[in-house]
């Protein structure tokens, strides 16, 4: 892999490194996730850390985020929080570089934005197109052979592997405008999983899906987190993030706040988060764990 | 005649494929922006170089790449209005050329607009075939990032732009190249018909584009046989069978037929 070993340099400042023990101590749910993906795959990848320094994204010549600054460390598993309209959705597409940032920089530690894999909003693909699963997931190898080296027996039975692992096994043929909406995301899923990113990006993955769906992906999730990969998933459901999610960033409060979970998801946030459109931004975080600061 | 049989036979087989990907991307009116904005193009180059071939194809080129330039522009550029702005540039764009057209004598406009059998001299012939000829290579390199793009807009690829930009040309070489026989007005309908029929027979990818090659070469065959007999331009004769193909593919087609109750 080309991303491999940036990960320790970057865990030398002591915040990181207690994070870290922090990351170690949480207690995760034991599962197939561990080595589902890993052990088929092989994979071992760390990526390096991602800073955003000050970044401000325009959307349609409205901010829809201000002044952000945060950094998502190697093997962060970060869930993305807010209201609708907050610059969720942006905020990933600005990290894998395909909406330019208004001011401000990311630093991306020299990584190519096709090693950070964004796996979409339903509804942003057109499940109209004829083609089935198997071309699907194989059209994930594009982004590390390009788009015209040919996609051989390995390949394509690394993509047989990756639908194995999302648990649609035998589907493969299956022209995706025949699959329901939790079939697709499994689909979506082992793409990624092909793709072998070291980031990995997921707008909003368990909307319109059943709680067996998501549980399954959820573990897919686990299994890529295990692996070292860093990971930054939007997400709407704050139950699911306190139990699965180490960290998160609540974005739509002024300024934004980021740290461990459990320190940002109060029950009077969540409360706030749910029922208004605007986190106050007096939220009960200690001095550690309120990284991010609006600059005044 | 022979000639305009090999020439249809030559875009039959290039500009369908071209239609399926139009189709599939949901730019159908792209085709219709496109087959107008030539016909200034086309207009200007008789107006410079005469009658010839190469010179109103030239013009029909630059033209219609300007147009589709301008198309993307504004798609870029306005976001939510774009079908309308389009509208917008090829009514222009025919009035235009029309105007252009019939300011110059010696000039049919008919001809121009509708296609003519006898028009189809050995240039022209070689026009048509040297664009299947390099329209079928071509989209066989850019098909992976076509397929990609069309299904996922988001998915980081390499040069982005360029691949749309290649399949424009080919848009844009099709049109061009089929005006003399088909007239610049129809020569889109042998590439869209076909693909909009092929929809209704067939669900994978390569499957529509094998299927709207025959259904064209079926119209291309059918419309000049009639042409020749009846007496009427070759561009509506063929476009009319590639229409009575749709309709009848629309009606009974396996796949989302009028007729079918269940399907699939």
């Amino acid at each position: 892999m080309l991303y491999r070993n940036h990960g320790q340099s970057a865990a030398s400042s002591s915040s990181v490194s207690d994070r870290r023990n922090r990351l170690a101590a949480y207690p995760r749910r034991g599962g197939p996730g561990r080595g589902l993906v890993g052990r088929d795959l092989g994979f071992d990848v760390t990526p390096p850390p991602i800073r955003l320094d000050r970044v401000t994204l325009r959307r349609g010549g409205r901010d829809v985020l201000h002044d952000l600054t945060v950094t998502f460390t190697p093997g962060s598993l970060t869930a993305v929080a807010g209201p609708n309209g907050s610059g969720k959705s942006t905020l990933l597409q600005a990290l894998c570089g395909s909406l330019p940032v208004a001011s401000g920089r990311i630093d991306r530690g020299g990584m190519d934005t096709r090693a950070m894999a964004l796996l979409p909003q339903e509804g942003r693909l057109d499940r109209t197109f004829p083609i089935c699963c198997r071309d699907v997931v194989a059209l994930g190898w594009t982004s590390r052979m390009g788009l015209f080296r040919r996609i051989g027996r390995e390949q394509y039975a690394a993509v047989d592997r990756a639908l194995n692992a999302v648990g649609l096994d035998g589907l493969g043929s299956r022209p995706i405008g025949a699959l329901s909406a939790g079939q697709f995301q499994r689909v979506l899923f082992a793409r990624t999983i092909v793709r072998d990113a070291p980031v990995i990006l997921l707008d909003e993955p368990f909307s319109a899906i059943d709680a067996t769906t998501e549980a399954d992906l959820m573990a897919i999730v686990r299994g890529w987190h295990q692996q070292g990969r860093t990971i930054v998933v939007v997400l709407h459901d704050l139950d699911l993030i306190r139990a699965e999610f180490p960290d998160t960033l609540l974005l739509g409060s002024d300024p934004c706040v980021w740290g461990p979970t459990d320190g940002i998801l109060t029950t009077r946030v969540a409360r706030q988060a749910r029922l208004h459109n605007r986190v106050p931004s007096t939220i009960g975080l200690s001095a550690e764990d309120s990284v991010v600061e609006k600059a005044a | 005649m022979r000639r305009a049989l090999a020439g249809c036979l030559a875009l039959s087989v290039s500009a369908p494929p071209l239609g399926v990907f139009l189709v599939l991307r949901r730019m159908s009116l792209m085709s219709d922006v496109l087959q107008h904005g030539v016909l200034p193009g086309i207009a200007l180059g008789a107006a410079v170089g005469g009658l010839s071939v190469w010179a109103m194809g030239t013009g029909g080129m630059i033209a219609g790449l300007a147009v589709a330039l301008l198309a993307g522009w504004f798609a870029r550029r306005t976001g939510l209005g774009e079908d309308s702005q389009l509208a917008g540039l090829y009514l222009v764009a025919l009035a235009a050329g029309v105007a252009m057209v019939s300011a110059q004598r010696g000039v049919d406009l008919t001809h121009l607009l509708f296609g003519s059998v006898l028009a189809v001299d050995n240039t022209a012939l070689l026009a048509m075939a040297g664009a299947a000829t390099l329209t079928l290579p071509v989209l066989a390199v850019i098909w992976r990032p076509m397929v990609l793009e069309s299904l996922d807009p988001g998915f980081p690829t390499v040069g982005g732009g360029v691949w749309h930009g290649c399949f424009l040309a080919l848009v844009v070489l099709c049109v061009v190249s089929g005006f003399e026989a088909l007239g610049t007005l129809m020569s889109v309908g042998l590439m869209m018909l076909p693909a909009i029929s092929a929809r209704h027979w067939c669900g994978s990818l390569a499957g529509q584009v094998s299927v709207a090659v025959a259904l064209a070469i079926a119209a291309s065959v059918g419309g000049l046989l009639i042409s020749f007999n009846v007496e009427i331009p070759a561009g509506p004769a063929i476009v009319l069978t590639a229409g009575a193909i749709w309709v009848v593919s629309l009606l009974a087609g396996p796949r989302e037929g009028l007729l079918r109750a269940h399907n699939g």
